[in-house]
């Protein structure tokens, strides 16, 4: 089969692979029909993330259609599914706390030593994402094969298009618990630091979760003409103080909750920032944090901070002091899909939340690296870009 | 025998840092045998009764147990081991179960003549909703001595990595019915191993 592999930094190509099988009993196989470019692949094109090997295909926002399954599946070949990008088994401790980013249990015994040495304990495996999370194929590829069938994918209804569906394998849960970590009370200011798709996700979920106003921060004025046509207020970065801007804004108070969705490759050239991109180039850090930094500074005594951010090592300067002085609350981690799967499925169903518009380009999985290299240098217009295996080449 | 560093904490002597650690263990297991001590405890989400019982088949055990080429079970108390060594090769035990108690602990020495001399225990904990806290720690004479430590940790056939990673796939066993990999074929997950 074709399938986009990793090769070195800003080297993506479709190779030619062995087609997966069923290796245990309770795996299913898919054919891929959708596949999305996350802004976290990015910081493996960036080559930001350690344990990579040539070769590795990527892609952890999925779907398709089961075409083969294991004796313990319960998918049923022929039933269009949407796979979560964490590997959760279902039936361990923190599975059972719907904790399902914690799981152990799909992360080979000899990777859960890398996670267990850099993080001190092991997290759940993910499609497509180093091999301190399991060395897993991932979805950027005709077929996947898939463990834990019986517990991850959920199956979709049929009529319904796979675009409308298709970010619930990762960036819908991910916007959603972010809101969800901001713990917002009716009436609150929520301030949301980068307008991708997580933050754009977060910004109508707050909405949904009884916001009375949301401030979206980015630099690009297409995402945040989209952040807007959701009900945000808007700061860009390059014209406003960002600091400033809230204050005023909220009256002095600063927001009651913020989120960080931008991470770990935070742009913009603040001092901090270029301290932060040469330790990284020297490795002597490894994560820019500029808008954690912000947001930790920006929010109100006593207030929320939401993390869905994607950060992978160290940091310094981190305002522990404003942290701790404020009282401030801190909540993180990567998201429990699966627990958030079956009712954003029916939100989408009852179009309390809008997804497609987010997909600025849809190509054929054969013209994943041009995607890969558009997403990386055109932000601004390009918001999203869906592969489709089985779209022909323009 | 060194005299023994005073323990003013509660601390399992497996995470002890004094240099005398796998002395002072020595004097808690029947017939202890080996100069290094390694100890790993894991939580399982099953009960202490049904994973005695999957522990105490020693045919399962290669199931879990990466470097165990197998095991013959000789008689009730005694069964022979062949586990790969290093750099190739295989060493070879027979090992005696010392103390049993039935669904709570299992402990055994190795029988004269031993490639490796070893002994332990492995204890079976209820930890009441959390399932069953269980945990290993091994005695055992580390092939030609340090420098045999240092080549098998290269190898990542050292004991203390080992038993870590053999917990962790009796863990995955146990809960899920499948031991994780992300081999894309069965072929390939015969090539890559545990």
């Amino acid at each position: 089969m074709k399938a986009l592999a990793w090769h070195g930094k800003h080297d993506v190509r479709m190779d030619t692979v062995d087609d997966p099988e069923i290796v245990n009993p309770r795996d299913c196989i898919i054919k891929v029909t959708s596949t999305a470019i996350c802004g976290s692949d990015l910081h493996l094109y960036d080559h930001f993330i350690p344990t990579m090997q040539a070769g590795d295909v990527l892609g952890h926002e999925f779907m398709g259609e089961v075409v083969e399954v294991g004796a313990k599946s319960t998918l049923k070949k022929g039933q269009r599914v949407v796979v979560p990008f964490t590997i959760s088994c279902g039936s361990c401790y923190h599975c059972n706390k719907h904790q399902y980013s914690a799981c152990p249990n799909g992360l080979p015994a000899d990777n859960q030593d890398i996670a267990r040495t850099a993080y001190g304990q092991e997290m759940s495996a993910l499609f497509g994402y180093s091999h301190m999370t399991g060395g897993y194929a991932g979805g950027q590829a005709e077929y996947v094969r898939v463990p834990f069938s019986d517990v991850g994918p959920i199956v979709i209804p049929d009529g319904v298009e796979d675009d409308k569906v298709l970010f619930l394998s990762d960036i819908l849960p991910t916007g959603w618990q972010a809101a969800e970590y901001a713990q917002i009370e009716p009436g609150d200011t929520v301030a949301v630091w980068g307008c991708g798709p997580v933050g754009l996700f977060a910004v109508q979920s707050a909405f949904l979760m009884g916001a009375e106003r949301v401030i979206a921060i980015d630099h690009f004025p297409n995402r945040l003409a989209l952040a807007r046509k959701f009900g945000a207020e808007t700061i860009n970065f390059e014209e406003t103080a960002v600091y400033d801007a809230l204050m005023e804004m909220t009256g002095g108070i600063g927001p009651d909750a913020v989120i960080d969705a931008v991470g770990l490759e935070a742009h913009g050239l603040f001092v901090d920032n270029v301290i932060d991109e040469i330790k990284a180039a020297t490795f002597l850090g490894t994560d820019r944090i500029h808008s954690i930094r912000q947001a930790i500074i920006a929010c109100r005594k006593g207030g929320r901070v939401s993390m869905p951010a994607v950060y992978g090592g160290f940091v310094d300067k981190f305002p522990l002091g404003a942290f701790m002085e404020k009282g401030l609350t801190l909540k993180t981690g990567q998201t429990h899909v699966q627990h958030y799967m079956p009712a954003l499925l029916n939100a989408i169903m009852e179009e309390k939340i809008d997804t497609e518009f987010l997909i600025s380009h849809r190509l054929p999985l054969m013209d994943a690296p041009k995607g890969y290299k558009m997403f990386k240098d055109n932000q601004n217009e390009c918001t999203k870009v869906v592969l489709k295996p089985g779209m022909a080449a323009a | 025998m060194a005299d023994h560093a005073t323990q003013t904490d509660d601390a399992p002597i497996t995470a002890s840092k004094q240099s005398d650690a796998a002395d002072q263990a020595s004097g808690q297991i029947t017939d202890a045998k080996g100069s290094s001590i390694v100890g790993r405890s894991v939580t399982i989400n099953k009960p202490a009764a049904e994973l005695f019982s999957y522990f105490r088949d020693f045919n399962n055990l290669p199931t879990f147990m990466e470097n165990v080429e197998r095991i013959e079970v000789l008689d009730g108390q005694r069964s022979h081991w062949v586990v790969k060594a290093p750099a190739g090769g295989t060493v070879e035990w027979d090992a005696r179960i010392t103390a049993e108690e039935e669904g709570k602990s299992i402990a055994w020495t190795s029988e004269p003549g031993a490639d490796v001399e070893n002994s332990g225990r492995v204890e079976f904990r209820d930890a009441g909703a959390r399932g069953t806290v269980v945990t290993a720690t091994i005695l055992y004479d580390p092939p030609a001595g340090i420098i045999g430590k240092v080549i098998a940790k290269m190898f990542q056939r050292e004991p203390a990595i080992q038993a870590r990673r053999d917990l962790n796939r009796f863990k995955q066993l146990m809960e899920t019915g499948e031991i994780a990999t992300p081999a894309m074929n069965p072929k390939q997950f015969e090539e890559m191993g545990l």
